[in-house]
């Protein structure tokens, strides 16, 4: 018998579950779960990953499990939109497993075995999230795929600050579930059955669609990290061990957007313009504050966890992109954009998961997750190094890697939009491309920061000379993903190719057939109106290069000598003299001063112990957040009143209730 | 891909490896002559590189390969962009693997390099000159991109090529948008090629410089590779410039190769009157804080976004 690709993703979300449940057989047994099961992992990953390219372009198929309720059964369904989304997690869980089987130690928080069971009960609650074809379901793995995080993120449960973060994770998760519950809700109308097949066939009318995707926006978007609900991301990132980190930014992320993905385009059977606008508008708002606040952190993982909050606004901004084209009967367009959009959540789940689990090496190695307790780490790190570099290079959008692939087919969208028919939202794009610019040329910035800071100049504290390269496990990790971030970035033309049966599906359009690409140049509508081919960029610069190199060695006689550096004939100079990373967003923070809340402690001139101190905070946390933590507070406060802790009273209230319900109803 | 393209796109490669010292030599000579001192020679570029070529290299005792490496990644940048931008003829065979956005992106390349290369050594110039180039490119490059949107706009297509062939064929008319988009470019090509008033390439006093403090470390070959990066550099926006806002005299596809010969001397003069031009704006102007910059670079940015919305306001 020959399983369906649906049998075998099963099979692989069965094999994760029966990993998991080693691991808690054997808790303690830190070599059998490492050197085994963590491997064991990777490789059904990739088995996953494999099994999804197959099912991108196969038709739909559909099962039901006897599983679940009585007369509730699970709903599975795997369509391009989920095989995409599954080969993102396969792919990068991968290299993710790889690397947890290095990276673990006995002795951190949790048992590992613990860990072996969060972690891939965790990777299973994703996959079933992406296959799952009715709201029961979807809702089930959903929860499950936020408590396997929460206690992957509270790993070092020890530590109140992690704590702390764990709960605001939790909070805000379920605070989003809620809202997703109620767009399930509203999407099944009335009918009482919550398949997903139902809800396709359902037209709502009136306020009830936008109802269900602002819903969604909401819900999904408190996952993603938008604005104003972004406020986990920061806390929860640098908490968590950081290949949970990665798997979480570089894919839980992204299930998000493909919970934003189904509901709005295969779900809800029109789209609205003006969705499409609050879309672009919030995610452009929520890519140019991440990327702001990314600017001015100190610590490595925070600074990576606004970056993702940044890509997940140019996500969401191509969604809301597409939705326009959408709306206007522009399918041609729409799939360009749609393309951009899976495209970038492709290559940023590259190339975050690959600096987050640079960040994990340098962790292990220094102790220090501080940036200006950093520094010099190429001399002492240099695979990481490298594949750091890689991995910075694609996050800050830079040719010919995979991240600058889909900025540039999201401008490219930009730059058609003057055809639709609202004048309205024609001004709109130039602001928007604006914004989106400016975003992108910052990230620059950022990645400017985080690489030069870690890797560059000398170590700033004496211990970073004890610094070791990563192990085996984790180099493998390492280079799956930055050569991920190269292949993407160089072959646009086959990915798109892989995803193009997506747009067929979601928007009716083939993002390729209009243009006159080949396997090697990229045009989406014509070779004279746009083309891109990041192959033969590549092999030109590297053409330059090398000859330049032949030449300059060939007429030049090639003495050369190390000497210290000459910093302008300035001789006392120390490492403490280097930019920290306060000193290298200090720009920023004064340019963007509105965006932050910032404190300052100069010190004076009288003082003994000198103290400089700036922190910028989110606004957010104070306009908003703090409000609603006091108004629930107030009103726990007033609620306290009733609460008298005697019997009697309480059947007192028992009883004028029974009044009121008798007069009310009667 | 035509036998004639291939020789255009080489003999633009050549012409701009050999003309991008002249032009900073150019440059300085009118400088010099504006403010009444007596000018080096045209030719002062080319032996400074060659003196700088058959130097000892002395580098600094910390210095990774991206430091060695970057000399070599940023000429090849420029190079790359040189092949890109239509200065002699629209028929490039190249300029299909990378348009306007791309070639943006080109720039952003070599000025993240440049930046690594300037943090790598551990000095507190390096990692200020680091910091302000990426400041000051975090709004060049939007503002740069902004006006070949405008651009892009006005022809249907982000090749340069493509634009440059529209902008040839069309009558003689000022479009307000690319007049928008003409005063936001000479500000940013201002501050991207390091020159007064955002920045000084004649200046080593630490207060001041931006791109000299990269280079502090530099010496020999290395240098003499960036300088003549910085040259080509210089020598693409020139040339960008021209091609978007006086495209007279480029050979567009369609016609006889022969007219290269014309072409040569066109851009020859057109660049010697941009050249005066930019000795006569940094004679005029003062050096700005670096604070200043952001204002600069925003009004140029914010300009391009005018452009871009007066382009689709009126359709021109």
């Amino acid at each position: 018998m020959n399983p369906s690709p649906l049998e075998l993703v099963i099979a692989a979300i069965v094999a994760w579950l029966v990993i998991g449940v080693l691991g808690l057989v054997r808790p303690r047994h830190f070599v059998f779960i490492t050197r085994v099961l963590f491997p064991a992992g990777s490789a059904v990953a990739l088995a996953l990953a494999v099994v999804a390219v197959m099912a991108l372009a196969a038709p739909p198929q559909s099962t039901i499990l006897p599983l679940g309720l009585p007369d509730l059964p699970f709903h599975l369904r795997l369509d391009s939109l989920s095989a995409f989304f599954l080969l993102l997690l396969g792919a990068t869980g991968t290299a993710i497993s790889m690397y947890s089987a290095g990276y673990f130690r006995s002795s951190e928080g949790t048992a590992p075995g613990v860990i072996c069971f969060q972690y891939h009960a965790f990777l299973a609650a994703m996959a079933l999230v992406m296959i799952a074809d009715d709201a029961y379901l979807f809702m089930v793995a959903w929860e499950s795929m936020a408590l396997t995080s929460f206690f992957l993120v509270t790993t070092e449960h020890r530590i109140p600050e992690i704590r702390r973060a764990g709960f605001l994770y939790l909070l805000i998760a379920h605070i989003g579930a809620i809202a997703i519950l109620l767009c399930f809700g509203t999407l099944q109308g009335g009918s009482g059955d919550y398949t997903f097949a139902t809800m396709r066939t359902m037209h709502l009318t009136g306020a009830w669609p936008s109802a269900a995707f602002f819903l969604a926006l909401f819900g999904f978007g408190a996952k993603a990290g938008l604005l104003p609900l972004h406020i986990w991301l920061p806390e929860a990132h640098p908490a968590a061990p950081s290949p949970v980190s990665a798997l979480m930014s570089g894919v839980m992320l992204k299930t998000a957007i493909y919970g934003l993905l189904r509901v709005t385009f295969d779900l809800l059977t029109g789209q609205l313009w003006w969705w499409g606008v609050v879309a672009l508008a919030l995610g452009l708002a929520t890519a140019l504050f991440g990327v702001i606040f990314a600017a001015v952190q100190s610590d490595m993982k925070r600074l990576l966890a606004y970056s993702s909050i940044e890509n997940i606004g140019i996500i969401v901004a191509g969604i809301g992109l597409t939705i326009l084209f959408k709306s206007y009967d522009k399918s041609l367009l729409a799939a360009i954009t749609l393309t951009a959009v899976l495209y970038h959540a492709l290559n940023h789940a590259f190339f975050k998961s690959l600096l987050f689990l640079a960040t994990g090496s340098v962790l292990h190695a220094t102790h220090e997750r501080s940036l200006g307790k950093l520094g010099g780490l190429i001399h002492h790190m240099p695979w990481v190094a490298w594949l750091a570099l890689v991995g910075a290079l694609a996050c800050a959008g830079l040719p010919p890697l995979n991240g600058f692939v889909s900025e540039w087919l999201l401008l490219q969208a930009f730059l058609f939009t003057p055809s639709l028919p609202q004048s309205f939202v024609n001004m709109l794009v130039p602001v928007a491309a604006a914004a989106l610019v400016l975003a992108v040329a910052l990230s620059a910035y950022v990645m400017v920061k985080f690489f030069g800071v870690i890797f560059l100049g000398r170590p700033r504290e004496a211990n970073l000379a004890y610094a070791k390269d990563a192990g085996t496990f984790e180099r493998i990790a390492l280079v799956w993903l930055a050569a991920g971030c190269v292949l993407l970035g160089l072959f646009p033309v086959n990915v798109i190719t892989l995803l193009d049966p997506i747009n067929a599906m979601l928007v009716g359009a083939s993002a390729l057939n209009a243009g006159s690409s080949s396997w090697i140049l990229l045009a989406p509508i014509s070779a004279d109106r746009a083309s891109y081919s990041p192959l033969i960029m590549l092999v030109v610069i590297l053409a330059i290069v090398l000859l330049t190199v032949q030449v300059v060695h060939r007429y030049y006689h090639g003495r050369s000598r190390r000497a210290p550096p000459w910093d302008c004939g300035f001789p006392a100079q120390t490492p403490r003299m280097q930019d920290t990373a306060e000193g290298f967003g200090m720009p920023i923070r004064t340019v963007f001063e509105p965006f932050f809340r910032m404190k300052r402690h100069l010190p004076s001139p009288f003082d003994a112990t000198p103290r400089y101190e700036v922190t910028a905070e989110d606004h957010f946390w104070y306009w908003l957040y703090l409000p609603i933590a006091r108004g629930a507070e107030v009103l726990a406060r007033l609620v306290g009143h009733i609460q008298q802790g005697r019997i009697s009273v309480y059947l007192t209230y028992s009883f004028f209730t029974l009044l009121a319900l008798l007069f009310l109803v009667r | 891909m035509t036998l004639s393209g291939f020789f255009s796109q080489f003999l633009q490669l050549a012409i701009a490896l050999v003309l991008a010292p002249l032009l900073v030599g150019w440059v300085n000579k009118c400088r010099a002559w504006l403010s009444n001192r007596t000018a080096p020679s045209i030719l002062q570029p080319y032996r400074t590189i060659r003196k700088l070529f058959f130097k000892d290299a002395v580098i600094a005792e910390n210095a990774s390969s991206i430091f060695r490496l970057t000399p070599y990644i940023v000429f090849g940048a420029m190079c790359c962009a040189a092949a890109i931008v239509p200065s002699l003829a629209t028929d490039l065979p190249f300029a299909r693997a990378a348009d306007t956005i791309a070639l943006v992106g080109l720039f952003a390349l070599a000025r993240v390099f440049m930046s690594l290369a300037a943090m790598d050594i551990g000095t507190s110039f390096g990692s200020l000159g680091a910091r302000r180039e990426m400041f000051v490119g975090f709004l060049a490059e939007p503002a740069l991109l902004m006006v070949l949107f405008t651009a892009s706009l006005i022809s249907g297509s982000t090749s340069l090529p493509s634009i440059v062939d529209t902008f040839a064929h069309r009558e003689l008319a000022i479009y307000p948008s690319l007049a928008f988009a003409g005063v936001a470019f000479v500000m940013v090509s201002l501050a991207e090629n390091a020159r007064i008033p955002v920045d000084n390439p004649t200046t080593h006093l630490e207060l001041t410089m931006i791109h000299e403090a990269m280079l502090l470390e530099y010496s020999a070959r290395h240098l003499a590779l960036l300088e003549w990066a910085a040259a080509l550099k210089l020598f693409n926006y020139s040339c960008i410039g021209l091609a978007l806002f006086f495209p007279f005299g480029i050979v567009v596809s369609g016609t006889d190769w022969l007219a290269l010969l014309g072409a040569a001397p066109a851009l020859i003069a057109k660049l010697l009157a941009g050249g005066f031009a930019l000795a006569l704006i940094e004679t005029l102007s003062a050096k700005m804080r670096i604070f200043r910059a952001p204002e600069f670079l925003g009004t140029a940015f914010m300009l391009a976004v005018l452009a871009m919305l007066v382009n689709l306001l009126l359709g021109a």
